[in-house]
């Protein structure tokens, strides 16, 4: 039976880590390829790599950073942040990323999903969404959460699908860095309207949040920042307790 | 022991390089190639893939390669085929309208919603378990009922179950793993399963080096 996945998710700027992970048996906490084979250890299912670097410039070390984390740790690894292009897409892959996630760029040209399942296959086509709770639904917002637009969450997660998304990535802005649990709602919605993989962001506080993403939110996977940098939770436990309640996990 | 050659057959392929990485890891002489030298004086080739179906033979057939490869593969040629490169040694395959390699008997199928599994979702991507039939060299070290990471929405369903080594339950029972005289078939991807997942081509390595 396929697995529950439960994966970390991690900040790139400049080709270092950032945001808050203090180990203490990490000698170099903004080291990429470090933290990956740490959490590698500790079990993570996969791997998110987020580039946060403001210029396109500067962007080039990410190809570095999957160069090196990809020849070090042996699981599947998701890079986004900036991507606007197959181009793109393409040197992330020939890097060694596994999945790629699009967001602001499909919302501009829903056509570059199309374009990418098309040219390297759906399988490693995420299109990742940021939604926000209104009165009649969720709307989307873009470029980090800061611009709204005029797309409905559930229409946008069908239409993403059609286009030949492989998988989904969904924050819940409200939600995000509150640790009082991932949007089941707005995720059970999702899942329900689309046949692909919905993987839950933006909430985790903890163990029953993850419980309550997978039971009510029907998510495939999860995944968690700075819960699992601060080491409030170990992705550990985290497979522990979703074992003891009936849920399929690698361990 | 000397330390042997392995070929990667360039498919055109997103995980090529993901390949190319874990046999440099398990400290194999590795190269990719589309040339047909490369691949006979080879001591084992690995056939990767992801995307399509139709893409990976429309890749091999404009390189000139199909003969080779069937041919290096019923002479008992060493090989690893992995996901697509997998599904590619059947007959045909419900994703494309190309024929496949045939060196296996049997066909490639969709995964279906049906009453049975209403909320499956495909691809079957993550994490699931392989229950061995028979044991095979090239997964020593590698306990029964082990995770391997999978991505597909496609799967192989040989005629005859002599060919039929793993099994993983998606919905249904299909065969993760075949076997056929010397070609290995993993439907899940070694390269992104971990130190198991490193195990396989460490196999592998040891196995054609003899």
């Amino acid at each position: 039976m396929l697995s529950k996945r439960i994966i970390p998710c991690l900040d790139v700027d400049r080709g270092r880590v950032v945001k808050g992970v203090s180990f203490i048996d990490i000698q170099d906490a903004g080291d990429p390829a470090e933290l990956a084979n740490y959490y590698n250890c500790e079990g993570a299912d996969e791997l998110v790599f987020l580039d946060i670097t403001a210029s396109s410039e500067k962007r080039k070390t990410m190809i570095e950073v999957v160069e090196k984390v990809s020849s070090e740790v042996f699981i599947p690894l998701t890079v986004g942040g900036g991507v606007s292009s197959t181009k793109d897409m393409g040197n992330m892959l020939n890097a060694g990323a596994d999945k790629v996630a699009i967001n602001s760029a499909a919302i501009t040209n829903p056509k570059l999903i199309q374009n990418c399942s098309k040219y390297f296959g759906s399988q490693c086509v995420v299109v990742a969404m940021d939604a926000k709770k209104t009165n009649t639904g969720w709307k989307v917002y873009s470029h980090g959460g800061k611009i709204e637009t005029n797309k409905d969450a559930l229409n946008w997660a069908k239409e993403a699908y059609n286009l030949g998304a492989g998988e989904l990535l969904v924050t819940s802005i409200d939600q995000d860095g509150q640790q009082t649990g991932y949007d089941n709602e707005l995720l059970k919605n999702i899942s329900d309207s689309v046949e692909i993989p919905v993987i839950a962001s933006g909430g985790a506080g903890k163990l029953e949040h993850f419980n309550d993403a997978f039971k009510y939110g029907k998510a495939d996977a999860v995944l968690a920042a700075s819960l699992f940098h601060f080491r409030k939770l170990r992705i550990i436990e985290v497979k522990e307790y979703l074992s003891s309640n009936g849920f399929i996990i690698r361990k | 022991m000397k330390k042997s050659k392995i070929a990667i057959i360039d498919t055109g392929s997103a995980n090529l390089h993901s390949v190319l990485k874990a046999c440099k890891r398990v400290g194999t002489n590795v190269s990719i190639t589309s040339n047909k030298k490369d691949l006979y004086k080879s001591d084992g080739i690995i056939f990767p893939g992801v995307g399509s179906s139709d893409a990976v033979m429309n890749y091999v057939e404009k390189n000139n390669l199909i003969n080779t490869i069937t041919t290096l593969m019923d002479k008992g040629h060493a090989f690893l085929n992995i996901c697509l490169g997998m599904q590619v040694l059947f007959n045909s395959s419900e994703e494309g309208n190309k024929k496949g390699l045939g060196f296996i008997d049997g066909e490639v199928k969709k995964f279906q919603r049906d009453n049975k599994n209403i909320n499956l979702k495909i691809p079957h991507m993550g994490w699931n378990t392989v229950n061995f039939k028979s044991t095979h060299t090239i997964f020593n070290g590698v306990p029964n009922k082990s995770n391997f990471y999978f991505v597909h929405s496609y799967y192989c369903k040989p005629k005859e179950n002599k060919y039929f080594l793993g099994e993983t339950n998606y919905g249904i029972s299909f065969c993760s793993v075949s076997v056929k005289k010397n070609v290995i078939a993993t439907q899940f991807h070694p390269e992104k399963s971990g130190d198991l997942g490193l195990e396989i081509y460490d196999n592998f390595t040891k196995k054609v080096s003899g």
